[in-house]
């Protein structure tokens, strides 16, 4: 208790919100982000944010997919026991793919869903953010810029001015 | 005639075209979480008890008949040969093409960038997970000895015989399974900030509460809410992961949905039944889904947008939108319709065209002409802009669509059976009262689902709608951008 944690700063407007993270951006912040009730567009470039690389796990689970669907099948049907079928090929990777064409999508979905959790490092359900009761407007109307004490380059004063100087007209600070 | 260069063009720009907005009457971003938020706040309104309680009784009613099939045997359905396949099979396809347009609008007009989706998108989405629940229940009853219903899954059975993937049945448990385990995360995806967003009220609202039952409601919703939400906080980090899988998601989803109702099709196109065995079958099924989804997306959410004051959230506009849609789709179906009997004709198999004139002239002409007058000429009322943007006539041809829709599976599974190669065995299919009943009751347990999403999930996805403001745009000047930058 009573560690500090953050600095946490209110915007109004998301316009107001993204130019001050711009500001935050090219201070030299790492440790520090911006909460919104929507995605806003243009933000990820004003915080200096790469794209995303959720993608990759996507990638493979869909291969996961295909690959393991393709290996059931031949398994269960052209190898462990083989019953011919209406003079039909034991395996063939056509009468296959429908069914890893499934698993495809079925796990491709997975690994996004979980990539994106994983890259989030959610679920997380304690967080100091979340007892700050002046926080919970964030999912309503309000923006937030949260820069944490443990940035290198922040100091009491001047992470306040620079957050003040950028608009905002309420900075608090957030406890452990 | 001579024209000076000044006349012919203009040197000024033309006044740039504005857009209609998506919410009406330029309601804030907190109007917007206020408003469908407070669906799921304070005592459930009565029209929800009126229609709830009903619900309920339907549905118990479906879990009956369920029950008398198992206790009994598959015999109190009116199935028997030729028409093995009854009301059961009619029924899933019929569910299961309702689910489609849910996916539709989630996923495919999400990567066409129609923003209207985003007043829809979540109740469509839950209205194609609980279809898909309703539709899950036939093929699983009706196999018969439903003890035996695993041997579905890649499980070896007792002899250690495994599933056989050469049948379309085996792709059809994939593809379906695949369609609600997909549709499912991608909704729950898509609450997570709109959950937490509830969970922030309750924590706000948690403030005024004194009386401690009050105060224990809202703990323990805020546990449940809060739990869901995975301790959602809006983070731009966060959100630049959620829109990237977002994105690879409806990018999944797409594919998909245009995959499960091709299989479904598969199930019958792959048979050697006349009628059955044509390669239409896949485009003309997905097409058909479609159709038939947007039919029940409309006969759910105009009256909704009444009962709940959403009409700024999902206005006129969106009930116009999606009836160009239906229009679209509906033609396709009707052009499949038509394409149909011509193959049946050229292509000189007389026991195709003979199917296919029995469907029109047989014993079952009465469904046939049922499913063209519903699903052929209601949609084309779309054509004139009075029928689109007029609610109350919306809903009335949405309900025939959904009753044309469920006609075709009708026409198209017991008009190609009754008459098999072995003309001793040619019959008339009946359903039974048990057949009749079991259906009706999945309307109760479709409904009973869904006035729960209503009372106690956010029915539109408020993030979502948010972002599609224009205050909520940091280049627009109600979102806080100084003069000019727009």
């Amino acid at each position: 208790m009573s560690q500090p944690y953050a600095v946490l700063a209110e915007y109004e407007t998301p316009a107001a919100a993204m130019e001050a993270a711009a500001k935050v951006r090219d201070a030299g912040y790492k440790r520090w982000d911006v909460h919104t009730p929507y995605p806003v567009h243009g933000m990820d470039e004003a915080m200096g944010l790469k794209n995303s690389q959720v993608g990759w796990f996507t990638f493979l689970g869909g291969l996961t997919g295909y690959t393991s669907g393709m290996l059931m099948i031949w398994f269960m049907n052209g190898y462990d026991y083989q019953i011919v079928v209406g003079g039909k090929p034991l395996f063939s990777g056509f009468y296959a793919f429908p069914v890893c064409y499934e698993m495809t999508i079925l796990l491709g979905a997975f690994g996004s869903l979980g990539g994106m959790l994983l890259f989030n490092r959610l679920p997380r359900l304690h967080h100091p953010l979340l007892k700050n009761l002046r926080f919970a407007t964030v999912t309503h109307d309000k923006f937030f810029i949260v820069i944490e004490t443990a940035d290198t380059n922040y100091t009491p004063e001047g992470t306040h001015k620079l957050l003040s100087d950028a608009g905002s007209k309420h900075i608090e600070m957030v406890e452990e | 005639m001579s024209v000076s260069a000044e006349q012919t063009f203009s040197t000024t720009t033309p006044k740039e075209l504005e857009r209609k907005p998506l919410v009406l009457n330029q309601r804030s971003l907190g109007w917007i979480s206020d408003k469908i938020c407070s669906i799921t706040e304070g005592p459930a309104p009565k029209w929800w008890w009126y229609a709830f309680i009903p619900s309920i009784m339907v549905m118990t009613l479906c879990f009956t008949m369920i029950g008398y099939l198992i206790s009994t045997g598959v015999g109190v359905w009116g199935l028997n040969q030729p028409v093995a396949w009854g009301w059961a099979i009619v029924n899933f396809v019929f569910w299961i093409g309702i689910g489609h347009a849910g996916t539709l609008i989630s996923a495919i007009l999400f990567l066409l960038r129609q923003k209207w989706r985003t007043s829809i998108n979540r109740a469509a989405e839950a209205m194609t997970i609980f279809a898909v629940m309703c539709a899950g229940i036939f093929p699983m009853i009706h196999v018969g000895r439903i003890w035996y219903a695993w041997w579905l899954f890649p499980i070896p059975n007792a002899n250690s015989i495994w599933p056989q993937f050469r049948s379309p049945l085996l792709w059809d448990v994939f593809a379906v399974s695949t369609y609600f385990t997909v549709s499912l995360l991608f909704w729950y995806m898509g609450l997570i900030p709109d959950l937490a967003t509830i969970r922030d009220r309750l924590r706000l609202q948690a403030v005024g509460l004194t009386e401690p039952l009050g105060r224990f409601i809202n703990k323990a919703k805020q546990y449940v809410y809060g739990f869901f939400s995975l301790g959602w906080t809006g983070s731009n980090r966060h959100w630049s992961n959620y829109e990237k899988a977002y994105l690879l998601l409806a990018g999944l989803s797409t594919p998909l949905v245009l995959s499960v109702h091709s299989i479904v099709s598969f199930d019958f196109a792959v048979s050697q039944v006349p009628g059955w065995h044509t390669t239409i079958f896949p485009p003309y099924f997905v097409a058909g889904a479609i159709f038939s989804g947007f039919g029940m997306v409309l006969t759910l959410l105009i009256p909704l947008r009444t009962l709940c004051g959403l009409e700024d959230v999902i206005t006129t506009r969106h009930i116009e939108l999606m009836c160009k849609v239906t229009l679209a789709t509906g033609s396709i179906v009707g052009y499949a319709y038509g394409m149909e009997f011509f193959i049946a004709w050229y292509g000189g198999n007389p026991y195709e065209l003979y199917a296919f004139k029995n469907r029109a002239f047989g014993p079952y002409w009465w469904s046939y002409w049922i499913m063209v007058s519903c699903n052929v000429i209601s949609p084309q009322l779309f054509w004139s802009k009075w029928c689109r943007t007029t609610p109350w006539f919306v809903f009335i041809v949405s309900i025939f669509v959904n009753i044309g829709m469920w006609f075709e599976r009708f026409v198209i599974v017991i008009t190609s059976l009754h008459r098999d190669y072995l003309p001793s065995s040619w019959g008339y299919y009946s359903p039974s009262w048990v057949d009749v009943l079991t259906f009706v009751g999945t309307f109760g347990l479709f409904m009973t689902l869904f006035l729960l999403f209503i009372r106690f999930l956010p029915l539109c996805a408020i993030s979502e709608i948010k972002g599609v403001t224009p205050q909520a745009d940091p280049h627009h000047p109600l979102g806080g951008a100084k003069g000019g930058q727009h």
